[in-house]
């Protein structure tokens, strides 16, 4: 557990020890505040609510995500200090949670970061908070599902181009496995079970009903058991390729 | 402290180290020779717990290292091929970050860390980022880290590779000091550093151990064991060769010119037995006037290569 924190403590500095952290920090603000008014029509539609503002992460994710994961596993497999760190009294699981989490509250900055649109709904009206709280909660929760799978990646590589490439790809599968263009393709020929399990493994509809204040056990779940499942095929990961 | 029984490694059809057994009790330092790709930092990542053997077993102190890594990795300050460290950190935020992960807190940490900043003499750029030192830096850094605990058992693989001759000086100096208290392997390809820090020599070639035994042992295989040079003028060669290689115990006298226009004859003695007597003897019989006499302890370069390319038929 102190080992782990140690870890944790390492890779959350680590994020700020070059400008990057900031100049991520700012797009995410920057982006997520432009999709919110041009795209998400938060005034024009007269409610008091940050449907538009939440609507949205599961795309800005899709890039900003794989971006903070990528360094997690290969830069140390690059620069060889996987050998320093995997020779330390350390357990494997204990370094991924440390790294993980490290990335993990470091989204979870820049989510908190977009609180003025919090104080903007309040100001302009009497938006449901209780509905806020949880979509807030939703998305940092989607944001440590799309870090799980990104720091798995990252575990495959040295090259952090290639694990964000890779990251991205396999969240953008995650994300388009609800759209309906996607699902009416596998309609056409697939059984109804296997159209409903692909349906099922999009953050985008576990997402979305979660941010319309309608928390389904399933959506908990999925979230809730996707994000160990990553970290353990990390962990494996870690212990098989990192001598290689 | 440390035994390694039948070790071996394969990496699909390639065994890297096949069948290694050695052990090493505190007090002892031993010197891991081998060409480059024998084998030796792969044995020493089994040993640290980094990398599993294929079959065979390593313990420290009694810990295996496969079945309670942990504990082993506690017991081991380790200086990984290359000295690899955290780039973007400053030495003092990484020796902080080490000596916390091996558990080491408060008072007792500040201390440790002071200690080894101390010893390795980190102070004039604890904090610059490490990516910014020089190669020396970063070595000392990287043996800093491997000792700020105050190991039992230290693994380095080479420790001094990339560190100018005062550096290599000091370092040797530390490996020296802290070898009566714990356990130590280092690997290297500079052949002096086993003569000057080691009690013991092992040398690995394609996975195998072929020779181990003190670094005076080693000398004693050399042909050039107490063979002794002559410098003279040039002109009076022949007729000290004449004299000397008639006498009993000479293999055989070999001769090579000096830049400076006098030459050498080194005569080698058969089996490395002592002629040192009979041969000056022999010299002042002679009336040849020589520059220089100078017995040789042997070439460990030459038993080096003897040993890893081999009479025994490998390549």
């Amino acid at each position: 557990m102190r080992a782990a924190v140690t870890v944790f403590r390492r890779e959350f500095a680590a994020y700020f020890s070059t400008p990057l952290a900031y100049v991520f920090i700012v797009i995410f603000l920057a982006l997520s505040g432009a999709f919110t008014f041009y795209m998400g029509y938060f005034f024009d539609r007269g409610q008091a609510d940050l449907q538009p503002f939440f609507v949205f992460h599961p795309w800005l994710y899709l890039v900003f995500v794989p971006a903070v994961a990528m360094r997690l596993w290969a830069e140390e497999r690059k620069a060889g200090t996987i050998e320093l760190l995997m020779t330390l009294p350390v357990s494997t699981t204990q370094a991924v949670l440390g790294k993980f989490f490290a990335a993990w509250a470091f989204l979870g900055i820049a989510l908190a970061l977009t609180f003025p649109i919090w104080i903007t709904v309040n100001y302009l009206g009497e938006p449901d908070n209780g509905v806020i709280l949880v979509s807030y909660l939703a998305s940092f929760t989607m944001a440590g599902a799309y870090l799980a799978i990104g720091a798995c990646i990252s575990a495959l590589t040295k090259n952090q181009v290639v694990a964000f490439i890779l990251a991205a790809l396999v969240a953008f599968l995650f994300l388009t496995s609800g759209l309906e263009i996607v699902l009416a393709f596998f309609r056409s020929w697939a059984p109804d079970a296997m159209v409903d399990i692909i349906a099922g493994m999009s953050f985008l509809t576990h997402f979305q009903s979660i941010t319309t204040g309608v928390v389904d056990l399933r959506d908990v779940i999925f979230f809730g058991s996707l994000i160990p499942l990553c970290l353990f095929i990390n962990k494996v990961l870690v212990d098989t390729r990192k001598g290689a | 402290m440390i035994t390694i029984e039948n070790l071996s490694k394969r990496f699909g059809p390639i065994l890297a180290v096949d069948h290694v057994s050695l052990s090493v009790s505190r007090g002892e330092v031993l010197g891991f020779l081998g060409p480059n790709g024998a084998g030796k930092t792969t044995t020493m990542r089994m040993i640290t717990g980094f990398l599993s053997p294929t079959s065979g077993t390593a313990t420290v102190d009694g810990h295996d290292v496969t079945r309670d890594p942990i504990s082993v990795r506690r017991l081991v300050g380790y200086l990984p091929e290359g000295a690899p460290l955290y780039g973007d950190m400053t030495p003092a935020a990484f020796l902080n970050f080490i000596a916390a992960m091996r558990g080491l807190t408060g008072a007792e940490k500040d201390g440790r860390i002071a200690e080894t900043i101390e010893t390795l003499q980190l102070a004039d750029v604890l904090h610059r980022p490490i990516d910014t030192l020089s190669k020396g830096f970063k070595r000392r850094v990287g043996l800093a880290q491997a000792i700020v605990h105050d190991p039992d058992v230290l693994i380095l693989d080479e420790p001094t590779d990339g560190l100018d001759p005062n550096q290599k000086h000091q370092v040797r100096n530390l490996i020296r000091t802290m070898s009566k208290q714990k356990a130590i392997i280092i690997s290297t390809h500079i052949l002096e550093e086993v003569e000057a820090v080691c009690t013991r020599s092992v040398i690995i070639a394609d996975g195998r151990v072929v020779f181990d035994g003190t670094p005076g042992d080693l000398q004693r295989r050399s042909e050039r064991h107490n063979a002794v040079a002559i410098r003279l003028e040039n002109p009076q060669i022949a007729k000290l060769r004449d004299a000397v290689s008639g006498l009993a115990g000479v293999d055989r006298v070999e001769e090579q010119a000096e830049i400076d226009g006098t030459a050498t004859l080194v005569v080698i003695p058969a089996n490395g037995q002592a002629i040192l007597h009979e041969l000056s003897a022999c010299v002042r019989e002679s009336g040849v006037p020589v520059e220089e006499i100078q017995t040789e302890r042997g070439h460990l370069s030459e038993v080096f290569r003897r040993l890893t390319i081999g009479e025994e038929g490998r390549v």
